[in-house]
């Protein structure tokens, strides 16, 4: 009787189980599995928006390691990622021991620091485009009525504009990352604090020996998601530096080049091949940081 | 909590001025916007600028509201948020628990493959999708703004991990009382991680409400755009006026500030959470 009871029990829990996760994985198999697949079928045919795309074999990869565009767009992209992702972390990591200290006005520091996180980054673009603009923009304008310097061609001369994408994005991107961190100083425990002070450490040895070793999962973790964001930076450069214009391939990405050749060229077999290869790019990525955070993460028990 | 980590008197100005410069970096491209929203486009490209508008005026708010169909572009964003969040909550919370207490088999294989789908970007689904989206005819709808959207291996993951952290006798309490697996999901324990479903709507929302580049492949109709894609209309490729950009940006940026303003705690909460494994 038992046996059978249980039987009955666990096909039931298996019946339940599948058809629980049935709306996920068809959706899944659709839109993720499927689409791999095709993504990769595309990325050897010729396909574009018309006709019926002819099998070319590996003819989009041949072209892909020929294109300067393509070896430009992934020196762009790593470019991006050695500025961006130290700049971020440092200045997150900053601002979030800046906004634990428990400072009055700490709620409202906090509120604005938050703000770029919830704002749109098209529409940041959109202000720092201004802010950035030669002729009539704030930063220029600034810049003259300082002396510093005459006015900088931001977002058209191709020695700076990666520069200026950088900027942005770190604006941008510092504030979501500083709610991470922020999260993960609260859960240092108090105690470490009070040793330090009664052996007479002062703030800055605290921030060495304690704070920055208790938080390294958290920056790690935001490292982690920075790269992986700075790899994919599309948004940022497609509305502030205008198409065919003279900042165009010195500021392209991988991202941004990828969307030309398949969404506004509708080279779609080739733009699919520029997709795989971002791809092969993160895995190595995650793959480098499952490897390193063996060795460099501090989890605190 | 916060009090007693008052720093000692007299040392504070440091810590306010450091804060002080952030807000103001932080704060200054907002206020910018702002006072060039309400200037004329003479007034915006003098030179050297004067910080206030001469007059305050709402004439950037009332061309750009009449060049492009704002209450359509928060009614698809709004939707498509929407969607996506209810979306990923059932689709999402229903595998994630089926993961974290039931067994069934090839679960692990299944989990495993969830899971390694986190780490592909998102790019190399686009041509598929866009393909899918065309062969069911969704393309320049809100549909499509949303379907590829709500099946999240992230969610799924999440919620399994929330799940998991519930003891076990609540299931067992109700098996007793004769409730079944999926009445053990929806009565008891659906309830009990509502934090963690709020924290993922949240996350989702805000991911939803934020990207670009899938609204800008699957449509192309001005009356299916979001507020994201159609900011990238307002900057056109003829001479700029930078009054109604602005005035257009400060319209799309709004909703999802006051939204932050109102349930800053749960923002807070949400993204902290993304952090913490």
């Amino acid at each position: 009787m038992r046996i059978r009871h249980d039987k009955r029990n666990r096909r039931g829990e298996t019946l339940a189980g599948y058809a629980m996760i049935a709306p996920l994985f068809i959706g899944l198999a659709v839109f993720y599995i499927f689409a791999f697949g095709q993504n990769i079928y595309d990325s050897l045919t010729n396909k574009s928006s018309f006709g019926v795309p002819d099998f070319v074999g590996l003819a989009n990869y041949v072209k892909l390691f020929k294109a300067p565009y393509f070896y430009q767009s992934l020196q762009n992209t790593l470019m991006y990622v050695l500025i961006c992702v130290p700049l971020v972390v440092t200045f997150s990591v900053l601002a979030a021991v800046l906004l634990n200290t428990g400072i009055r006005g700490t709620g409202v520091y906090r509120t604005l620091a938050f703000l770029p996180a919830v704002t749109l980054p098209a529409a940041i673009a959109l202000m720092w485009k201004w802010l950035l603009n030669y002729e009539f923009g704030l930063i220029n304008a600034g810049l003259n009525a300082l002396g510093i310097s005459s006015s900088v061609a931001w977002l058209s001369d191709p020695k700076v504009v990666l520069f200026a994408v950088s900027m942005v994005f770190v604006w941008g991107g510092v504030s979501y990352q500083v709610i991470v961190l922020l999260a993960g100083l609260q859960g240092i425990s108090r105690s470490y604090y009070e040793a330090a002070r009664i052996d007479g450490a002062g703030s800055l040895k605290q921030f060495r020996y304690i704070t920055l070793p208790l938080l390294s999962p958290s920056i790690f973790f935001v490292m982690v998601t920075s790269i992986i964001n700075v790899f994919q930076i599309f948004d940022i450069i497609y509305l502030i530096i205008p198409q065919y214009s003279s900042g165009t391939s010195a500021s392209r990405s991988l991202a941004t080049y990828f969307f030309e050749e398949a969404f506004m060229k509708f080279q779609k077999g080739y733009g699919a091949a520029i997709a795989v290869a971002l791809f092969v790019l993160i895995l190595l990525v995650t793959l480098a940081q499952l490897w390193f955070q063996k060795r460099w993460v501090h989890y605190d028990e | 909590m916060m009090s007693k980590r008052k720093p000692a008197a007299g040392r504070t100005w440091p810590t306010h001025l450091a804060l002080i410069i952030l807000s103001f970096v932080t704060l200054a491209p907002f206020v910018w916007m702002l006072l060039t929203s309400f200037k004329t486009f003479e007034e915006s490209v003098r030179m050297p600028p004067a910080i206030l508008p001469e007059a305050w005026q709402l004439e950037n708010y009332r061309i750009v509201l009449g060049k492009f169909p704002f209450h359509l572009f928060y009614l698809n964003t709004f939707t498509m948020m929407g969607m996506t969040v209810l979306g990923q909550l059932i689709v999402c919370s229903m595998a994630g628990y089926a993961f974290a207490r039931l067994n069934f088999p090839a679960k692990e294989f299944l989990f495993t493959l969830c899971l390694a789908l986190l780490m592909v970007p998102g790019q190399i689904f686009l041509v598929p999708h866009y393909d899918i989206m065309v062969k069911l005819r969704l393309s320049d709808t809100i549909t499509a703004l949303w379907l590829p959207k709500i099946f999240s291996a992230f969610g799924t993951f999440m919620l399994r991990q929330f799940f998991q952290g519930l003891p076990r006798s609540l299931d067992e309490a109700a098996m007793i009382d004769g409730s079944g697996y999926f009445g053990i999901y929806a009565r008891i324990l659906l309830p009990l991680v509502k934090p963690a479903l709020v924290s993922l709507a949240i996350l989702t929302a805000l991911a939803s409400f934020k990207d670009l580049m899938w609204p800008l492949i699957v449509n192309n109709a001005m009356d299916k755009m979001t507020l994201s894609a159609g900011l990238a209309m307002l900057i056109g490729e003829h001479t700029t006026i930078y009054p109604q950009v602005m005035a257009g940006s400060a319209l799309a940026i709004w909703p999802m500030i006051v939204l932050f303003l109102v349930f800053q705690k749960h923002f807070i909460e949400g993204i902290a959470l993304t952090g913490i494994k």
